[in-house]
């Protein structure tokens, strides 16, 4: 198939229909009003050939929509930059042997959930000896000696934490937010490493969810992994950026 | 009893129960030997103690505080709180305000024993009185309207803000809910005071208040009487202020209690022996006050393989089972907790769930077992996360679980939307529906996967159990023998408001709980 890369649209089952599915909860009653209500909402959102396939009564005076509409909107793909963070993927033996050769001693970790993030599902996932999906954590590598801090840590305790161990990274995860905090709670970190003045010395890690490498960059950190991240990826990344950082 | 039986080796379930209790009657002792401020607290505000400071600083927290400051708190603070009440013939609110004016307690002189003994037996009374009579309207409600089916499906809210919870509920009960949960925010479990009053700012969730427990009770019964069924509410008493929460859940009328005796110290770091005797007085308010317990052996399989560590949820099960027992709590109440955590992409994996659920069902057969939704694995892919809810909602109906918190689709995305909790409960009642009697017609293979496999957890709990027996508990915690988690047993949060009674320590509400549970020596 021909792609045009600078007229690219959604495909539901033929090239360039532009087709979407969406679900969302009106504040309306169930009925008549609110099934006009979704549908103009649909199209003052740019959709055409409007289908509400659901109208649900979910109580309180809210109805519930699934619709497929056909968008006349399209993305010029080839013009697109994007941003994440750079590696070359080497296997886990050979990053241990790259990090024996330049570093000779282990790269210290710190890792941590932090503000009120009660979630340490990601941080688990990535530092935990037994990692994700058979891509093996942080802790199962030579190359690292980690300190995971688990959930709900404060940005000071922290900075102790990365003095108390003389850590070279910091990786720091964001899972669940509300209004926005975990860009708060992200900056609050970076000021207080730059207030202690030990920025320049780390390499700072976010990972999360809602987390891309653009806004980590735009937040001051080195790189930012979202979903689908390994434990490798992060690994690679680690060993690859701080030899970079050596080298300068 | 429509659910399917599963044979448990008998001398091992036996064997398992009189290690877990070796085990628990050592850390008892030492539970016996301590007090904390939260406990303190506790029976000031079952005094009647209420109110903030102009700071918002809760008067409780200010009397315990000075009273440790005036280094009298190793005697407890009711005798010299009382002693104070009887002197100046004024109530507890009055002298708690009196305190946070300047009052010093030591400038008093001493009214008799017997008249301060009298005086902390009345008021400990009244205060259970008053409970008992909350009970007893609860009571009087689920006879009126009925006991929904079970498993009761199982929604959390969490908004930050009281009343917008209250909508996002009042929907999620019309929409079939049995009971509702409105998760705490996030940092309040390591606060060392209950906030106060309605409250609308909270982060993943809403803060546990006396205010906002009534607010949403008011919401949940009128609720509960236009759908004609009973709803239960349920809040958390575990973090730094235990008894406390439970002592306001009592006063309200909650009906569930999340509280387990062990997760504050390996999940949240808060000192071991502030948690152990934390959860002591707190299980014997819920044992008075008739609030089930929902214990949080979930946690175990989302920080560890749910496979490989099926027997720490089922040796944590038996723990806080036996604690439970110290505290005069009835199996009724002892909402034990386990999961749905295996990666779905593990073959036979439905085969290890089903298992791990009838062992579960099986160990503590009349008990309200609550059953945990997957977390781990729900990447994100809603359709392929809410297939697998589908099979956890199967599992449930099937193997007769009591209380199933319902699995949502946006799990690890975001907190749940309010269309996300409804198609929460088109899953589960479609499943509980269409599988209702399930579980009548089905027969498991003598020695077949799924018995072996409870078997061998049941071993391997036994093992654990052992070692933990031999070590104890307190050492086999600071092993990392649960969870791999190490904790010291003079480190983690809360220390600082654990003290060592003094020969003359009076807890009167403490004695007074006891002896109607009849768990005095």
């Amino acid at each position: 198939m021909n792609t045009d890369l600078r007229n690219i649209r959604p495909y539901g089952d033929q090239s360039g229909d532009g087709a979407v599915q969406l679900s969302f909860t009106l504040p309306l009653q169930y009925g008549p009003l609110a099934r006009e209500a979704a549908k103009r909402l649909c199209e003052n959102m740019g959709f055409q050939d409007i289908t509400i396939a659901t109208m649900e009564d979910i109580g309180e005076n809210f109805t519930f929509f699934v619709i497929y509409g056909k968008t006349t909107a399209s993305v010029d793909a080839s013009a697109i930059k994007v941003v994440a963070p750079k590696f070359k993927k080497m296997t886990r033996e050979q990053l241990d042997e790259v990090v024996k050769r330049e570093f000779n001693r282990r790269i210290v970790v710190v890792g941590a959930t932090i503000g009120t993030d009660a979630h340490t599902v990601g941080l688990d996932s990535i530092l935990n000896m037994k990692g994700f999906h058979g891509d093996y954590g942080l802790e199962r590598y030579h190359a690292f000696k980690v300190y995971n801090m688990g959930a709900q840590v404060s940005p000071v305790e922290v900075v102790k934490k990365v003095r108390e161990v003389d850590a070279d990274v910091i990786l720091v995860s964001q899972v669940v937010t509300q209004r926005n905090v975990h860009i708060k709670h992200l900056t609050e970190l970076m000021d207080l490493l730059y207030a202690e003045g030990v920025r320049e010395d780390l390499l700072v890690v976010v990972g999360g969810p809602r987390i891309t490498h653009e806004l980590a960059l735009e937040l001051g950190y080195d790189a930012g992994f979202g979903a689908g991240t390994t434990p490798s990826d992060v690994a690679n990344f680690i060993v690859q950026e701080l030899l970079r950082k050596y080298s300068r | 009893m429509d659910r399917p039986k599963i044979r448990l080796d008998k001398k091992l379930v036996d064997y398992a129960r009189q290690l877990a209790k070796e085990i628990t009657d050592e850390v008892q002792q030492m539970i016996e030997q301590h007090s904390t401020v939260s406990v303190e607290r506790t029976v000031l505000r079952l005094f009647g103690v209420d109110g903030v400071t102009d700071d918002q600083i809760p008067l409780v927290n200010v009397v315990v505080d000075k009273i440790k400051e005036w280094e009298m708190l190793q005697d407890g603070v009711a005798k010299p709180f009382v002693n104070a009440m009887v002197v100046l013939d004024k109530s507890a609110q009055q002298i708690a305000e009196a305190i946070v004016d300047g009052l010093d307690l030591r400038s008093l002189p001493r009214a008799s024993n017997e008249k301060i003994n009298m005086k902390m037996l009345e008021l400990s009374r009244q205060s259970l009185e008053t409970i008992s009579k909350k009970s007893q309207q609860r009571e009087d409600l689920l006879k009126e309207l009925g006991d929904p089916p079970q498993p009761y499906k199982y929604l959390i809210v969490a908004t930050g803000n009281i009343y917008e919870d209250v909508v996002q509920a009042r929907a999620a009960v019309q929409q079939g809910a049995d009971i509702i949960a409105i998760i705490r925010s996030t940092a309040q479990s390591l606060l060392d005071y209950v906030p106060y009053g309605a409250t609308t700012e909270g982060y993943g969730g809403t803060y546990a208040t006396q205010e906002n427990f009534r607010i949403m009770r008011q919401a949940l019964d009128d609720m509960a009487r236009k759908v004609k069924r009973y709803v239960r509410q349920v809040n958390y008493a575990s973090g730094l202020c235990m008894p406390e929460i439970a002592a306001l859940a009592a006063m309200e009328g909650l009906d569930i209690l999340l509280n387990d005796a062990m997760y504050g110290i390996l999940f949240r770091d808060i000192n071991m022996i502030r948690t152990f005797t934390d959860q002591y007085i707190s299980r014997l308010l819920c044992a008075f006050s008739g609030i089930t317990i929902n214990t949080g052996e979930d946690n175990y399989l989302t920080t560890a393989d749910a496979i490989e560590k099926a027997h720490t949820v089922t040796a944590s099960q038996l723990v806080n089972e036996q604690f439970a027992l110290k505290a005069g709590m009835k199996s009724r109440l002892m909402g034990l907790g386990h999961a749905f955590e295996i990666d779905p992409d593990v073959e036979d994996g439905l085969l290890y769930e089903i298992a791990h659920a009838m062992l579960a069902r099986e160990l503590f057969a009349d008990y309200p077992i609550k059953y945990m939704p997957p977390t781990k694995f729900m990447t994100g892919n809603i359709f392929k996360g809410y297939a697998v809810e589908t099979l956890y909602n199967l599992v449930s109906v099937m193997t007769g679980q009591s209380i199933q918190l319902l699995g949502i689709l946006t799990e690890a995305i975001h907190t749940p939307y309010l269309h996300d909790r409804y198609l929460a409960l088109i899953n589960a009642n479609y499943v509980f529906n269409n599988a209702r009697h399930l579980g009548r017609e089905v027969i498991f293979k003598k020695d077949g996967f799924i018995e072996k496999r409870a078997n061998q957890v049941l071993r391997e709990a036994v093992d654990l159990l052992e070692h933990t027996r031999d070590v104890g508990l307190l050492r086999a915690i600071e092993e990392g023998q649960f969870a791999d988690i190490s904790r010291a047993r003079d480190g983690g949060k809360g220390l600082e408001g654990v003290f060592r009674k003094s020969e003359s320590y009076v807890n009167p509400i403490q004695d007074e709980l006891e002896k109607r549970l009849g768990v005095k020596k």
